[in-house]
């Protein structure tokens, strides 16, 4: 019958387009250590979800004997597919055909599914894995990742972009997952860079490994360029199906509630933090010991770790946790950490996703280094975006609060609605060594013994002002709570800020210190 | 993984047990301008050496030329004086920072 031949002809077509570069070139790729294009979307979609578009898009560049050149599906597979049930837009490029390398057909297909992702309101996932711009194709390549490039910035905010790096991600193209919002690596796996080590070295001399250049450790670790390290694809992959599990689809609606569940009773919140201010410990623990099912989903873990950020859940709601490490560079406010939380809390304003935070730091970091490499800029970009999410904002005095970091952590000031604070909480101005040889400069001077006098001064603002109660009395604090309660009042807050609607005024859009 | 110490870190007089980053660590100690002296601003080979010791030098004066980036950049002079050392000569190939000229 025709149709059972014109059926048999699909399914012969379909089966040469699933080999992709050919039985030679996947081989290469498993050599690698690394998957095909479609083996990873089947891994990161539900089993059986994924459908395939596109598939049968071909290239038709002229020059250069690419006429005679046949790239099965221009080298990216392209697609929707569900993750635990929620549906996802997704592209993978394909490294065995051409070197996954990008010309027109291979971007328009990449554009054709963002479009879509945008107009469905559903996250868009990408994996990256190419050589870079395809040469022979010429400006057509150049006018393919300006189209991506524009297509991640109008989603930027109302839908979720992911970008995964399972490869080289080198030149221009490493600028579509710079415009995205989470960057997933594996251990040598992924290589990203502007230049790469060979131009290097001509240019300037310097010899650096890809690795040592642009690898997952670098990016994760130096330059905060990704979010997510893992040792294998497989890793990364559960990783990737954890997040989509806590965010929202899209801007306009909250993130799915699931069912509640208690903090695990072995952390015990009295026991975490020590009295002394100057004592360090984990506040990861913290997290863990208010969070349901002590569930806490850690973004950028190895990157400025005197700032902890990342996903957890409270009462079955996705939150975003923000909290000062003591355990690292005392939990300092710096360029990195600054700019690490200013992002995440952009993230989980954009997102409908609550922040609650938890502050106990001394302040910004002294130094010559840090202020010129601008920590007056960067720190500003703390105070811009808790000033300006909208979302319920909670916030949690654990110990120190001094100077300007206690304006910056989602003070009263920045309009967080609600504020407590733990007796050990000490907000002040600073701290009261410092405070005290301030004021008391004189006395301390021309005393006698300017020791024992500085320690009595020292002692005296202690008493004084080292501790929650000016700042409640001003009601900049909204109350003083035992450290057991913290879980019940956080709950309580979020319910009740669950409808928080913010008026603020008509702009096109602000200014941050970028 | 990131090599962390255990250590301290003063802030406002208050002495912080605590990890020190690896950047922090290994930051480096500030130098102050020197104006006098003629750096190489980017990796490169030196095509042409402009002055000699002992010569007298205006700001603005070219002092040498440095290849770099596919650009022959000119190196001049801030400041007016007389040139006290030469530390190159054409074809020399030069890291960042170094002092290729000093004038004082």
């Amino acid at each position: 019958m025709a149709l059972e031949k014109k059926i048999r002809e699909l399914k012969e077509k379909r089966e040469k387009m699933l080999l992709g570069g050919g039985e030679e070139a996947i081989e290469k790729q498993k050599a690698m250590g690394k998957n095909t294009a479609r083996e990873r979307i089947m891994a990161i979609l539900d089993t059986g979800s994924f459908n395939e578009y596109d598939m049968f898009v071909e290239h038709d560049a002229r020059d250069f004997g690419m006429e005679k050149k046949h790239l099965p599906s221009d080298g990216v597979v392209i697609g929707t597919g569900t993750i635990h049930g929620n549906p996802v837009a997704i592209f993978a490029q394909d490294f065995t055909v051409a070197g996954g390398s990008l010309g027109l057909m291979h971007s328009r297909k990449i554009a054709k599914i963002m479009d879509h992702a945008l107009k469905m309101r559903i996250p868009l996932i990408g994996i990256n894995d190419s050589g870079g711009a395809r040469i022979q194709e010429g400006v057509n390549s150049l006018a393919g990742y300006g189209e991506i490039f524009f297509r991640n910035t109008i989603s930027s905010g109302v839908i979720p972009q992911i970008s995964v790096i399972l490869g080289p991600c080198a030149g221009g193209a490493v600028y579509s997952p710079a415009l995205t919002d989470f960057v997933f690596v594996v251990e040598n796996i992924s290589k990203m860079f502007i230049t790469g080590p060979e131009v290097i070295k001509t240019v300037l001399g310097e010899e650096i490994s890809m690795e040592e250049l642009g690898g997952a450790r670098v990016h994760c670790e130096i330059s905060g360029n990704a979010h997510f390290f893992a040792g294998s694809e497989e890793e990364c992959f559960s990783q990737i199906k954890r997040l989509i599990s806590f965010i929202p689809r899209n801007n306009e609606i909250k993130a799915k509630v699931i069912e509640a569940a208690a903090p695990d009773a072995n952390y015990d919140i009295e026991k975490i933090v020590p009295g002394d201010p100057t004592l360090p410990y984990d506040v990861k623990d913290v997290i863990r010991a208010v969070a349901d099912n002590s569930d806490f989903f850690e973004i950028q873990e190895m990157y400025a770790r005197n700032m902890v950020i990342g996903f957890g859940r409270m009462g079955g709601r996705t939150v975003g946790f923000v909290a000062n490490q003591p355990l690292e560079m005392a939990g300092v406010l710096d360029v990195d950490s600054s700019d690490k939380a200013a992002r995440f809390i952009r993230y989980c304003d954009a997102f409908n996703i609550p922040l609650i935070t938890f502050v106990d730091l001394p302040g910004y970091l002294p130094g010559i280094d840090q202020e010129h490499a601008g920590v007056i800029r960067h720190g500003a970009k703390v105070l811009y975006a808790y000033s300006e999410a909208t979302v319920p904002k909670l916030t949690v005095i654990l110990r120190k609060a001094y100077g300007g970091g206690y304006i910056a952590m989602s003070s009263r000031h920045l309009r967080a609605d609600f504020v407590f604070a733990w007796p050990t909480a000490e907000i002040a101005v600073m701290g009261p060594e410092g405070a005290a040889n301030i004021i008391f400069r004189k006395e301390i001077t021309t005393a006698a013994n300017p020791e024992e006098v500085r320690r009595q001064k020292v002692e005296e603002y202690k008493e004084k002002f080292a501790n929650p109660y000016v700042a409640a009395s001003r009601g900049y604090v909204d109350a003083v709570i035992e450290p057991s309660e913290t879980r019940r009042l956080l709950l309580h807050g979020l319910e009740v800020s669950e409808d928080k609607y913010v008026d603020m005024p008509k702009k096109k859009h602000g200014i941050p210190p970028f | 993984m990131e090599e962390r110490k255990e250590g301290r870190l003063i802030i406002d007089h208050t002495v912080y047990s605590t990890r020190i980053s690896r950047r922090f660590a290994a930051r480096k100690p500030y130098s102050p301008l020197a104006p006098g002296k003629i750096m190489s601003f980017i990796p490169g080979t030196i095509t042409e050496v402009l002055v000699a010791e002992g010569d007298e030098v205006q700001a603005g004066d070219d002092i040498v030329i440095l290849d770099a980036m596919k650009m022959k950049n000119r190196l001049k002079s801030h400041i007016s004086g007389r040139v006290l050392s030469v530390n190159v000569k054409p074809g020399d190939r030069v890291t960042k920072g170094t002092v290729l000229v000093e004038i004082t």
